[in-house]
């Protein structure tokens, strides 16, 4: 078995290449992740997330570069790697004909892991997930929310050191949401590295030390959240909502506005402070507009554009 | 690791995907059985007692008698071929309950064989089922009839083998009628199932002679009847044959389905 490099560096990539029909989905990518992060990476669709994380799974052979984890070199060592890591994926593949527990006992069985270990975990991760009394449940009696914390249990069945997150809360409500997200803090406190794809910068926000926003197959930016938005963007927009051309006119002559951006109906003025706008409007009878801190949406949308991606 | 851990970790591993598979099949085994046991009994006693009226004695046998060993080997071969089509596809595509198993230690050619064995061990209970039915109806010789059940477990795994290779091609559950029809029935039909081959011109005999069927009914016609065995090398080695290339072939072309 192979000493680990560095065990401080869950994941690292250099220079790290998928091409699908010629074009690259993931572009040159230098990623190092470090134990006990947790990492979100956001992106529109298409721009290589998914094919990232199945990359560091060995679900999808590289092109070039080269990719470690936890100190193993891919893809020769994938199914070694995959012993220590858990998967929450982004379709359910929870096993229908089975109930909540055994979903657990026989998911634990392909890592190999013995029935008496098995029945412990079981008893832990239920709990963990708050599905206790549902153990002797069908699937197909449990709610979306329930479905995905017994996915996030059955990532766990073999005691990762590295768990990756597929849009772990995509579809669901908030409060089953918000639940999840509890899980993975506590996750996180444990001492996990987590790595998650999400198309909610909320979520982004709030859960991850650290953010790369990722488009056509490239790192765009690579920070703490609240970092990137300070760095990468200015600090305060102004929404102003179905406005006339003339209005717009008078707005855009504040000189302290920095950006200006028009989406449909909608415009964004871009700024530190915007007085003399706000001014401009509190004396016009206009009153759909919204002044508000920048975040990490406004971030990403100048990131990666506004054109729709489908 | 050495050679031997290595082949220790892949058998277990399939097993462990053997196991998830069984435990599915206990929990409907009633339903199950009962078309196991059904079947051949309806079979055998409408065909065997109807046209044997008409047919008399085949090979020296009653044609009820004929047609046991026929219909067991069909049903090892439709047995194996719907798992390995019908069911893996629903594990592949639909559930992608093979996606789960990959993001756990366990390999596209550990998902496949365990996939293989489970078909083959459906095979082994339809088969099983047949040969009570038909010890009931009195038409097994001697105790010879047991070797039956090894020979249905091969039978299996050749076309549970043979039946993945089409499913790592399959686009939706539809794509299965164009191998039931064009390669399964016409070789039922021709390997010597309802009738002996030797009515059937002399290409049509090599032509069943090259396919897998002829050699498994070969093989559990004489075990049944107390007939003599012949070339039981060659009909194991061409099932065998016929079961290890497909198993690499279609290993092969489902890890660059989902390993992509």
């Amino acid at each position: 078995m192979h000493a680990a490099a560095s065990q401080s560096e869950i994941v690292k990539s250099t220079k790290l290449s998928k091409l699908y029909a010629g074009k690259a989905v993931v572009n040159k990518l230098d990623l190092t992740i470090d134990s006990g992060c947790f990492c979100g990476i956001l992106g529109p669709n298409g721009a290589g997330k998914t094919t990232t994380l199945r990359m560091l799974v060995g679900h999808c052979p590289m092109d070039s570069g080269e990719l470690s984890i936890l100190g193993l070199p891919m893809p020769e060592n994938a199914s070694l790697i995959r012993e220590s890591v858990g998967v929450v994926p982004q379709m359910d593949n929870l096993d229908a004909d089975f109930t909540v527990e055994e979903n657990l006992y026989v998911y634990g069985r392909f890592f190999g892991l013995s029935s008496a270990v098995l029945k412990e975990r079981t008893k832990e991760l239920l709990e963990f997930a708050s599905l206790e009394d549902k153990a002797k449940c069908k699937i197909s009696e449990l709610s979306g929310g329930m479905r995905r914390r017994l996915t996030l249990a059955r990532a766990l069945i073999n005691k990762p050191k590295l768990l990756i997150l597929d849009e772990p809360t995509t579809g669901l409500d908030p409060q089953a949401r918000q639940a999840i997200w509890q899980k993975l803090r506590e996750l996180k406190k444990q001492g996990l590295t987590l790595i998650l794809t999400t198309h909610y910068m909320e979520e982004a926000e709030r859960l991850c030390d650290r953010v790369i926003v990722m488009d056509q197959g490239e790192i765009m930016a690579d920070a703490a959240p609240k970092r990137l938005i300070k760095g990468e963007i200015e600090s305060h927009v102004l929404e102003v909502h179905a406005a006339s051309e003339a209005l717009l006119e008078q707005l855009r002559r504040d000189g302290s506005i920095a950006r200006f951006e028009r989406s449909g109906d909608i415009c964004f003025f871009y700024g530190e402070k915007l007085n003399h706008a706000l001014e401009v409007l509190e004396d016009s009878s206009h009153d759909d507009y919204l002044f508000r801190p920048a975040n990490l949406e406004d971030v990403f949308i100048k990131l990666t554009g506004r054109d729709l991606r489908e | 690791m050495s050679k031997l851990a290595r082949v220790m970790l892949f058998l277990a591993r399939s097993q462990s995907i053997w196991s998830r598979h069984i435990r599915v099949w206990s929990k409907l085994a009633g339903p199950s059985l009962m078309g196991n046991f059904g079947e051949p009994v309806l079979y055998l006693l409408v065909l065997g007692y109807g046209l044997g009226q008409f047919v008399g004695e085949v090979e020296g046998l009653t044609y009820m008698a004929f047609l046991a060993s026929g219909v067991a080997c069909t049903s090892a071969v439709n047995a194996a071929s719907f798992e390995g089509m019908y069911s893996a596809y629903t594990r592949m595509e639909v559930q992608q309950t093979w996606l789960g198993m990959l993001a756990t230690p366990i390999n596209v050619g550990e998902v496949v064989f365990g996939e293989i064995l489970w078909a083959a061990t459906k095979s082994l209970i339809s088969v099983s089922a047949i040969l009570i039915v038909s010890t009931v109806l009195g038409l097994t010789a001697d105790g010879w009839a047991l070797f039956i059940l090894p020979v249905a477990f091969l039978t299996g795994l050749c076309f549970a083998s043979l039946a993945l290779v089409v499913t790592s091609s399959a686009k939706s559950y539809d794509f299965f009628l164009y191998y039931s029809t064009l390669f399964i029935t016409p070789m039922v039909l021709l390997s010597g199932v309802f009738f002996p081959i030797d009515t059937l011109p002399n290409a049509v005999q090599w032509l069943s002679k090259v396919l897998p069927l002829y050699h498994a009914i070969s093989l559990v016609r004489p075990l049944m009847t107390g007939g003599e065995l012949t070339s039981v090398f060659l009909h194991l080695f061409v099932l065998a044959t016929f079961g290890a290339a497909a198993a690499i072939l279609a290993t092969y072309r489902i890890k660059k389905r989902l390993i992509r």
